[in-house]
């Protein structure tokens, strides 16, 4: 017999992690919960909602994923907004508000009848959420779900998105640095990868090697792995310079692969600029892949010898626990959810610079008995904190939280 | 669903809670010494006990070098070894009270504050940021007839259970004791030695893990039981993450 959803999860996660998900899920059967977020394809919102949906299901819950529609200006907005609340100043023109206010409204009424009457609707970052200000009479508590690195916005910014998002029951944000002075609940709660999903399953080494015949990637070098959209905060340049400083003393391949989000339209202009500063080295392997390659990301993290994550600003980089799921240590740029995984010397390497990153790819490269170890660690690290069981576990418990009324205690179970 | 922490009753058989924090912010934060403190004095009791105690909970791959989250910023972030010491030093178990704790804090960064006057606007490599947590308590299925199974088991209890019954249970009892050690001195005089054992174990310094590890040779030494090394947490079952024990009846 085929192993329910449940039983899968328990195989990795274990028994006991979704008991605890039982318990919690019980109190809640029945529960109308939506999901609204800007793409299902691309970007780690749609790989965690992938998964978290039918899990929430196989629970008892009646849950859902809905997704807004938008227009060019509207998504040209939304990356402003988006790299503005990252603290990079952005102009907020006129006509480009009033579009997104349009688009939130129009989405407003193609939702309502899965919205108004929903028990909580979980809207996630900046994209849809005006949506809530159209629905005076919502049944729900409607919670904001931030994804991104708030720590230091752009204050312009950050105030425009506030009247839409204080009017909201409750937020969650990845970090306590990332909070931001709101009149509502806010919650904690790191993302998390899908142990189960086509990225982080098991290949077998044949699939790995096919992949990396199909890109030229020679089994004989060392090789390093950036995966992340092409966008300037995941700074492939600087791992570009990194790989050249590292390059002097050991001949290594690098990988920079990276698959567009349909609502990131800077992504053009970014991989251009990489591939310029490629230039012809033939040891740069710049691969745009297409948001279904779930597999093939798989399988180059597995092939790496040390994956890299050199972002400047980061919401959580749920990249960086994908390739601690392989086993790989992580040299992860010095910023928001990167520290929350990668802990100094135990699972990889903190840099803030090109050389803090080459000096650390040289010392793994050169003391193999501690990149395999490190590499160990990653992975129980994530086993115990980062999968989307303990994602859910949490949003099962704010759900029960906020119906409960704020108390400190939760007990489930008896 | 129940929102009220219950009192233990005596010698029903010991029913094993597990637990896990969810945390929040409470919306203060401090960049330098000066933030800090004024933090301090206006943040929830709530928040003060999670620095302390809901830290434990939080991954980590050794024991800590401070032994509260105040001291690690201090340390870590804001570069005051003095600081640091001293306000690794205050002893949370020494306190009736989560707000005479506070005091204690207070008074002691009020020190640092005197001391140096360029130290109050030093800005931190990293801000504080005062959270607070809720905790959600589950049903392990797990339950001990007599404090023998209960020693039997100790050194496989899951780490959630360790911090509900041994740390958490100081603040929701009456006399702020461990649910361990009132439950085995249900079982009368026989157990005296045991429990007073239990109650002189000092859990400030230690990890969840060290906590296990001492709880276990304690009542092991008391029933004279072989030591034992499993340790579940330390290394995850099956060479490909298999299931951990199904503990639920």
């Amino acid at each position: 017999m085929t192993p329910g959803i449940l039983e899968s999860y328990a195989a990795v996660a274990g028994e006991d992690v979704v008991d605890h998900l039982r318990q919690l899920a019980a109190p809640l059967a029945g529960t109308r919960v939506v999901h609204v977020s800007s793409t299902r394809e691309g970007g780690g919102v749609a790989e965690i909602l992938r998964k978290l949906i039918p899990l929430t299901r196989a629970l008892g819950l009646e849950a859902s994923w809905e997704v807004i529609a938008g227009t060019p200006d509207f998504y040209r907005f939304t990356k402003s907004l988006h790299n503005g609340l990252q603290g990079k100043g952005v102009p907020l023109p006129q006509n480009l508000l009033r579009e997104y206010e349009n688009v939130n409204a129009e989405n407003a009424e193609t939702l309502r009848g899965a919205l108004n009457d929903a028990d909580f609707v979980f809207v996630h970052d900046p994209q849809p959420a005006a949506l809530l200000s159209h629905f005076p009479d919502r049944k729900g508590r409607w919670i904001w779900r931030c994804h991104i690195d708030v720590q230091r916005p752009h204050r312009p910014t950050w105030r425009y998105l506030r009247q839409w998002v204080a009017l909201y029951d409750a937020s969650i944000f990845s970090l306590p640095e990332f909070v931001q002075p709101l009149p509502h609940p806010q919650f904690l709660v790191p993302p998390s990868i899908d142990p189960l999903s086509e990225k982080n399953i098991e290949l077998s080494p044949e699939e790995v090697a096919d992949v990396r015949t199909r890109f030229g990637l020679n089994p004989e070098l060392p090789l390093v792995v950036q995966v992340s959209r092409f966008d300037r905060f995941k700074d492939p340049l600087g791992v570009i310079a990194a790989y050249r400083l590292v390059k002097r003393h050991t001949r290594l391949q690098l990988v920079l692969a990276g698959g567009g989000a349909t609502d990131d339209p800077e992504g053009d202009a970014v991989l251009t600029e990489v591939r310029d500063a490629a230039q012809d080295d033939p040891d740069i392997h710049v691969l745009l892949l297409p948001p279904d390659a779930h597999r093939t990301v798989n399988a180059l993290q597995r092939a790496a010898d040390i994956v890299l994550q050199k972002s400047l600003r980061e919401g959580f980089g749920l990249t960086v626990a994908e390739a601690m799921w392989k086993g790989k240590p992580v040299i992860g740029g010095d910023t928001g959810g990167i520290r929350l995984q990668v802990i100094q010397h135990y699972t990889g390497f903190l840099v803030r610079t090109p050389e803090g990153a080459a000096l650390r790819m040289r010392y793994l490269l050169h003391r193999r008995d501690v990149l395999e170890s490190m590499g160990e660690r990653a992975r129980r690290f994530v086993w115990e904190n980062f999968l989307i069981t303990r994602h859910l576990r949490e949003y099962l418990a704010i759900m029960l939280g906020l119906r409960a009324g704020q108390t400190e205690w939760i007990e489930v179970g008896w | 669903m129940n929102t009220t922490p219950p009192e233990p009753a005596p010698i029903t058989p010991f029913a094993v809670r597990d637990c896990a924090l969810l945390t929040l912010s409470t919306g203060v934060g401090a960049e330098n010494l000066k933030e800090f403190h004024e933090g301090l004095q206006r943040v929830p009791e709530s928040s003060i006990y999670h620095h302390f105690w809901g830290r434990l909970l939080r991954p980590q791959f050794d024991e800590p070098e401070y032994s509260n989250d105040f001291a690690s910023w201090a340390y870590h972030h804001l570069r005051e070894k003095a600081l640091a010491e001293r306000l690794s030093t205050v002893d949370p178990t020494e306190f009736d009270t989560l707000e005479t704790l506070r005091q204690e804090l207070l008074e002691v960064v009020e020190q640092a504050l005197d001391e140096n006057p360029v130290v109050p606007w030093l800005r931190a490599e990293q801000p504080f940021a005062f959270v607070r947590s809720q905790i959600i308590v589950f049903d392990s299925g797990q339950r001990f007839a007599t404090p023998r199974e209960m020693a039997e088991s100790m050194a496989r209890l899951p780490l959630g259970a360790v911090y509900y019954h041994f740390i958490d249970a100081r603040r929701r009892t009456e006399n702020r004791r461990d649910d361990l050690s009132v439950w085995v001195d249900s079982w009368g005089p026989d157990y005296t030695s045991l429990c007073d054992a239990l109650r002189s174990l000092d859990p400030y310094f230690s990890s969840l893990k060290e906590i296990r590890r001492m709880l276990a040779s304690t009542f092991a030494r008391f029933f004279d039981l072989p030591g034992e090394s499993e340790d579940l947490e330390g290394a995850p079952p099956g060479a490909v993450f298999g299931p951990r024990r199904r503990r639920r009846a």
